[in-house]
């Protein structure tokens, strides 16, 4: 800041206005505002003689010269106070620097010098990484039986891997998560079991959703894992009315939403940040920036230093992480949910990985981009091979856990994915059911249509769909 | 289906006030009646189990708003004394704002969940005084402002309710809605039925549309038009004082997502209203004034403007049946029914603009239900495909006024 100032007295009146500035919310009694939410003793806003409308008016007569020095320029300003500055100067579009990225272990899987982390115990690691090679096996054997033609559809997680599982791993089982498309990892580490996403994909009986929505739109209300809405960003307020509830509920948890890179172009996107600031809800957002959504590379998705430098234009406290590192992923989604909590504030983190599989099935992006890049950061930069040289280095894994895992769990995804296709599906009454909580008549009406007219034709209708 | 009605009335019967019993055989009980097996002419409550899935009071009474209508048409045009009111021993008297008000605050206090959010609805009281009071009462996170991003706040409404809040999103006025369509139709309309039931949302979307006076084009839109398609979501519009607190009641204790229509010209309707608690039946059209030559649906403020053509009608000798249909998805099609076979002929009369509008639909569902019973086609009248001008007196061209649906009533019944 190039503020030059002719006087002493000046200096010392600036000084004055830093330290009052770093309040936050400006005036004392609006940072009082802000107190009172927290108390629960104080109910009626009527009785607090600090009301938000009071204290706006009170700013206004303060602000007709009060205690400032004439030669001061300083504004009182919704806010803060703010000082004045003769000369015509332009925040820059962006810092020389890029905002750092936080890791621990470095490219080889080896824990950096000085490096700070929540530890993680043995048990934990192993779970981790475990699932981790589960989440590794489960979208290759899935993305191969679209392939055969046993899918309709299906989206992997390779190379975002860390972030679904260390993420996870971090919460507590009451904290809610609104997904994209992209985590199934956090039901895995929850509890969702195999057979349960092969029945999702599947669309059979066993499914929770009923066999309505496409493969990997899952949901769990019991592991606190709401339904994926395919629209991109939606879930963002979502979260952030969860978060609110959380709050008025005063419970000891907050929600977590994910998106991507492409998401944070959305409307959604800067609303829920700014609400989530406002309303002081526990809301963690993090970003997958892998790169690309579909085809657009980041470059074409935003100009600014990608999403961390985003928070701040909200008010956000925002991190950046190695997204591949599952240690530091585990550590700042540990910090930034204690945060959350207990200051009841939204958290921004960033996670830089990279989408190593094509969108969805429906997508080839070798058309896009070269196969070298896809190459380069599965094996330079994959976030399973690294997390696993810092769990042998730790004494926690051999190469023998890992081939007995690895087979066992593809037999088991194979095994899930057998059941799962031949289970019935959901019989017809599904297609009506749940769309309000008592069918009406006219839905009622249109399922007797929709028998008659299956009557009519048997020979058109599906065969392994039941009556 | 058993005969809920006697089990309704006797566990009932002690709520029943004096002048209820005096139409005991029309009585709905306090349970879900969507699930209504319609036989002849009174309503069988019909949930299987008998269970209130829905009203938890059992003291409560879900009134049929016919009883004490004066057949009399004269009396019964006039804006604020509308005829389904009743004319009760103990009552008392507010406006519409007052009422949607005071049937908000009782659900507030009946259930820690509920609660509101959207813009300048907190200490402001919301732009039509509606939530006026409630955030002094109820504190600041109970009475939520909200920055301005209408899809926001509506998905943060949805999020809260999948968390198990019943959130009343308001919307300043309803065309602002158009913004929140994403999470709308998305998420609210889509999410009980894509997660397997696992998630329900019992939000209320609420606010004022329709034309008001001369509030320009984009602030005088008719969103049940566009919302009308939305799989999974209830519409209701409220036209009296009575009808606004007992659907805004029911709106917030159903587990679907309802949007509740309001009318910026309705706020300040004065009607006296009963001291005791009531709620409306969602999917029930209202019964304003019974006749024998033609069926009159309407809603919302256009309801006003058929009573005072009846008033002309009446004296010119017809005697025309007007009905609100109050409920705009799912239509109430058993009253509507009822009455289309007794007058043969059908004339709806709406603010909706005339491509696809609520009338359009409504006329396919008649023509498709009861074409046997039509002795002349189905006429709507509706506004005309124009954005509404700001000038007053093309504003109120684009209105349907009385002098039209008199015409029309007598073109029909020629």
């Amino acid at each position: 800041m190039a503020l030059r100032l002719r006087s002493s007295t000046s200096k010392s009146n600036f000084l004055n206005i830093l330290r009052y500035n770093n309040l936050g919310f400006g005036t004392a009694s609006h940072a009082a505002r802000h107190l009172r939410t927290h108390d629960p003793t104080l109910l009626r806003v009527s009785q607090n003689p600090i009301s938000r409308f009071c204290n706006t008016m009170a700013e206004k007569l303060s602000s007709v010269g009060e205690n400032e020095d004439a030669n001061a320029q300083v504004m009182d300003f919704p806010g803060g106070k703010v000082a004045f500055t003769p000369e015509i100067q332009f925040i820059s579009e962006s810092s020389k620097e890029r905002v750092p990225c936080y890791r621990v272990l470095d490219d080889n899987g080896q824990l950096i010098t000085n490096s700070h982390f929540v530890q993680v115990s043995e048990e934990v690691a192993v779970k981790m990484y475990s699932d981790m090679v589960t989440l590794q096996i489960m979208d290759n054997i899935f993305y191969e039986a679209q392939r055969q033609g046993r899918l309709s559809f299906y989206a992997t997680t390779i190379g975002e891997e860390a972030i679904n599982i260390a993420s996870a791993a971090a919460l507590s089982p009451q904290d809610v998560i609104f997904p994209q498309y992209r985590e199934p990892g956090v039901l895995l580490w929850r509890g969702f079991t195999l057979q349960e996403f092969a029945n999702q994909c599947f669309g059979n009986k066993s499914d929770n959703g009923k066999g309505r929505q496409m493969p990997v739109h899952y949901g769990s209300n019991k592991l606190n894992y709401f339904t994926v809405s395919a629209t991109i960003a939606t879930q963002l307020p979502n979260a952030v009315g969860a978060a609110y509830s959380l709050k008025m509920d005063k419970k000891d948890a907050c929600a977590v939403t994910y998106f991507g890179d492409g998401g944070s172009s959305e409307g959604d996107f800067h609303a829920a940040l700014n609400f989530a600031a406002v309303m002081e809800a526990p809301v963690l957002f993090i970003c997958r920036n892998n790169g690309w959504a579909i085809s657009t590379p980041t470059s074409d998705q935003f100009r600014s230093d990608g999403l961390v430098v985003k928070g701040r234009a909200y008010g956000i406290r925002s991190i950046r992480v190695d997204g591949n590192d599952a240690l530091a992923m585990y550590s700042a989604v540990h910090t930034a949910r204690e945060m959350a909590i207990s200051e009841e504030r939204p958290i921004l983190i960033e996670a830089l990985t990279y989408r190593v599989g094509h969108h969805s099935t429906s997508d080839d992006s070798t058309r896009y981009r070269s196969a070298d890049e896809i190459e380069w950061w599965n094996k330079a930069r994959n976030p399973l091979s690294r997390f696993r040289t810092w769990i042998e280095s730790s004494g926690w894994w051999s190469d023998e856990e890992e081939s007995d895992l690895r087979s066992r769990v593809k037999k088991e995804m194979l095994e899930a994915l057998r059941v799962a296709e031949k289970t019935e599906k959901p019989n017809l009454e599904n297609m009506f059911s749940d769309v309000y909580d008592v069918p009406p008549l006219n839905l009622r009406e249109q399922e007797r249509q929709v028998r008659q007219t299956i009557k009519s034709h048997p020979q058109d209708y599906p065969s392994d769909v039941p009556l | 289906m058993s005969a809920i009605l006697q089990g309704a009335g006797a566990g009932a019967a002690a709520a029943l006030t004096p002048f209820n019993s005096i139409d005991s055989n029309k009585f709905v009980a306090p349970s879900r009646s969507s699930l209504s097996v319609r036989s002849k002419s009174y309503i069988v409550a019909g949930s299987d189990d008998g269970t209130n899935k829905s009203f938890g009071s059992s003291s409560l009474i879900a009134r049929r708003s016919q009883p004490l209508m004066i057949p009399n048409a004269v009396t019964a045009t006039k804006a604020d004394t509308a005829a389904s009111s009743t004319s009760l021993k103990s009552g008392h008297e507010l406006l519409l704002y007052e009422a949607l008000q005071e049937g908000l605050e009782e659900e507030m206090d009946r259930d820690p969940h509920v609660c509101v959010m959207g813009e300048d609805v907190g200490h402001y009281g919301g732009s039509y005084k509606v939530t006026k009071g409630l955030a002094d009462k109820f504190g600041d996170l109970r009475v939520l402002d909200t920055p301005i991003c209408e899809n926001a706040f509506t998905g943060m409404g949805i999020g809260a309710a999948m968390t198990g809040l019943r959130p009343i999103i308001e919307g300043m006025n309803m065309g602002f809605l158009l913004l929140a369509f994403n999470q709308i139709s998305n998420n609210c309309g889509m999410l009980h039925y894509t997660s397997g039931g696992q998630f329900t949302i019992p939000v209320v979307i609420r606010g004022p549309g329709g034309v008001g006076r001369q509030l320009g084009a984009e602030h005088s839109q008719r969103l049940e038009s566009y919302f009308q398609s939305i799989p999974g979501i209830q519409m209701v519009a409220c036209s009296t004082p009575y009808n606004a607190k007992g659907l805004m009641k029911a709106a917030i204790r159903s587990e679907n997502p309802v949007i509740l229509f309001e009318h910026v010209l309705l706020y300040n309707l004065k009607e006296s209203i009963p001291d005791e608690e009531y709620i409306c039946n969602l999917e029930e059209a209202e019964m304003v004034r019974p006749g024998e030559h033609i069926t009159i649906l309407t809603y919302s403020r256009m309801r006003y403007h058929v009573m005072q053509a009846a008033k002309t009608l009446v004296n010119k000798g017809y005697d025309p049946e007007v009905i609100d249909i109050r409920s705009l998805k799912p239509f109430d099609l058993h009253t509507i029914g009822n009455s289309v076979k007794k007058t043969h002929r059908v004339l709806i009369v709406e603010e909706c603009m005339r491509t696809g509008g609520i009338g359009a639909s409504l006329t396919a569902a008649i023509n498709e239900n009861f074409h046997d019973y039509l002795d002349a086609p189905v006429m709507c009248l509706s506004s005309q495909d124009v954005p509404t001008p700001y000038a007053g007196t093309l504003e109120e061209w684009t209105v349907v006024q009385p002098a039209q649906i008199v015409t029309a009533v007598e073109q029909l019944c020629q």
